[in-house]
């Protein structure tokens, strides 16, 4: 249940505003695909483009095609929802809703669009995605406690584990362990090399040592200056990207003598 | 310092720190002066009305219940018997009223926070604002004038409807029954009384609402919620306390509310849930506003002590609130 994404010719628009021009890139399913690049050059404003969570913003508008195994997530008629349900997100700052417990964090896209689930299922369901976003150990006794009572990296996999419950195709990470600590950003990267055997994912991180780490490929964003758009100047396998890039603005970025 | 390095044809003394009397002391203590007066002169003018109503409410409430019988407007009844009817009065307008404006509330805060556009959610913004300057004896001319003829037909299909007169034959009388026009019942002041509070609910609910963390409705629409899903996952939950506290504001209104019910209704003395016929309810605030000019001796007395009451009773629905939107502050800063 993972699919690839070819995205082509990709422009994002803000109003009047070119934010990213000209993006092509290929999004291999069950892989890791890192974004990387200074701040402000429009790696998360693509990767919103991928579940079109940028439509959010008023007047935010796409040209172009991204196709995910041959259906244009842009083609008439596509519901954002529709595209939503496919393409899960887990965010920068972990983000659960404070108001449910535990369980039905994990439960709440699933309890969507008029859904329903019988109480076994619900439950088999939670400790799957529990599982599967490495928490279940350390939350399995208090499920109905409230997600907000947790650490910030436990509350960062139980997005992940929301995420997952509704089993997507694709899993978008927006710097998702950039507010946490060390261990909790451990146990993150540890959880992207289990998912990766199920999802096809593409995370955003500053972290250069992560993008190395996790991922199996790497695309560079840069941008020529302020109120100019963004462009994927590279993007190659991440072994390559970090020892030998062809673009020299990629080599001064990963040796760090800029951004 | 760049005194120093400018060139000695201009000699300027460095500035020092001034001696004596600092500059600005007096300002500061007459702006403090005023400040805490003023504050003061609040919590005084609070404790004056309630010992006023305490004080002169005092005959009334120690008196035999034989003393009330020469007062012509209290129908030969002891204190606590004419008080209790006056009270469900009160308290029946109030919940119709709330019952209609806080759903009609929400929709319109919703509306103005997440689904109007920007432009549009501001004008009608202000517009909400501006039904609360409107006075309320306005508000008692177009409740009389306007709403009450508007609304007669609907009660007398909610009065005589096949419905209403099986039950009326099969079980008893409805809370429908028996509506007499013109349209001077309960219903109707409750319903003038949820257009007074409309503003004051709206308002709050809608601030409440702005304040939704994005997070969380980023969280929901990422999940593949609706708008409408998104607002029930993550606005709603989050507003709750908020809207809870924003009823008992307009409740806090609705209670002491007196002009509009006194001209739109036509008051009765009676408990009873007969919201459509005539010469049932009264409401405290009214009764008092209807009877002081011709009140003398124990009357006034009688009439103070129901305003005591509803002192107590709306100064207890603000304590409520305002306890309800401290609390809420604790939550607000865990996310």
């Amino acid at each position: 249940m993972s699919k690839r994404i070819d995205v082509n010719d990709l422009n994002v628009y803000y109003g009047d505003f070119l934010a990213v021009e000209g993006v092509n890139m290929v999004i291999e399913a069950r892989s890791v695909t890192a974004l990387i690049g200074p701040s402000g050059c429009g790696k998360s404003t693509f990767l919103r483009t991928l579940n079109r969570m940028h439509e959010v913003i008023p007047k935010a508008y796409v040209t172009g095609k991204a196709v995910m195994d041959g259906q244009d997530l842009y083609g008439p008629g596509v519901d954002p929802v529709e595209v939503r349900r496919q393409v899960g997100m887990v965010f920068q700052r972990p983000n659960p809703f404070p108001t449910m417990s535990i369980a039905d964090n994990v439960l709440a896209g699933v309890r969507l669009n008029n859904r329903r689930i019988s109480r076994s299922d619900a439950t088999d369901l939670v400790e799957r995605s529990l599982t599967g976003a490495n928490l279940w150990n350390e939350v399995k006794d208090r499920l109905d406690r409230p997600g907000s009572s947790l650490s910030g990296g436990q509350q960062q996999r139980l997005c992940i584990a929301r995420a997952i419950a509704v089993e997507p195709q694709v899993l978008l990470m927006d710097e998702p362990c950039s507010a946490l600590d060390p261990i909790s950003t451990l146990a993150i990267e540890d959880l992207i090399a289990e998912l990766k055997n199920n999802y096809t994912i593409v995370i955003v991180t500053h972290n250069m040592q992560q993008a190395a780490r996790v991922s199996d490929r790497t695309g560079f964003f840069n941008i020529a200056g302020t109120g100019k758009p963004g462009h994927l100047i590279e993007m190659d396998d991440t072994t390559t990207m970090f020892s030998t890039p062809s673009v020299k603005a990629t080599e001064d970025y990963i040796s760090g003598r800029f951004g | 310092m760049a005194v120093t390095d400018s060139p000695p044809s201009e000699p300027e003394a460095p500035p020092k720190v001034r001696a004596g009397r600092a500059p600005g002391r007096l300002g500061n203590r007459v702006f403090q002066g005023i400040s805490t007066a003023s504050g003061i002169f609040i919590l005084v003018i609070l404790a004056a009305v309630a010992i006023f109503l305490l004080v002169r409410a005092w005959p009334a409430v120690t008196a035999a219940p034989s003393a009330f019988e020469d007062v012509g407007f209290m129908l030969g009844r002891d204190l606590w018997s004419w008080v209790w009817p006056l009270l469900f009065g009160t308290a029946i307008s109030s919940v119709i009223a709330l019952v209609v404006a806080v759903p009609l509330s929400i929709g319109i805060g919703l509306f103005i926070s997440h689904y109007a556009p920007r432009r549009l959610a501001q004008g009608l913004g202000y517009l909400i604002d501006l039904l609360a300057a409107i006075p309320s004896v306005i508000f008692g001319l177009w409740g009389i004038q306007w709403l009450q003829p508007l609304v007669s037909p609907l009660f007398t299909w909610l009065s005589t409807n096949p419905a209403t007169a099986w039950l009326e034959e099969n079980v008893g009388p409805t809370i429908f029954s028996g509506y007499q026009a013109p349209a001077r019942n309960i219903l109707t002041a409750g319903l003038v009384l949820a257009i007074m509070v409309l503003p004051i609910i709206t308002a709050t609910v809608r601030e409440v609402f702005l304040q939704t963390p994005r997070l969380h409705e980023e969280a929901s629409l990422a999940l593949g919620a609706t708008r409408w899903e998104m607002i029930r996952q993550a606005v709603l939950p989050f507003g709750r306390s908020g809207v809870i506290s924003a009823t008992m504001l307009g409740l806090g209104r609705a209670l002491g509310e007196t002009m509009a019910v006194l001209m739109v209704l036509s008051p009765g003395y009676l408990i009873n849930f007969f919201l459509l016929q005539p010469g049932q309810h009264q409401s405290i605030a009214a009764n008092i506003a209807s009877h002081f000019p011709e009140a003398s001796g124990i009357g006034v007395d009688a009439l103070i002590a129901s305003g005591l009451i509803l002192f107590v009773m709306t100064f207890g629905v603000n304590l409520v609130a305002r306890w309800i939107i401290a609390r809420r502050a604790e939550f607000s800063g865990a996310n």
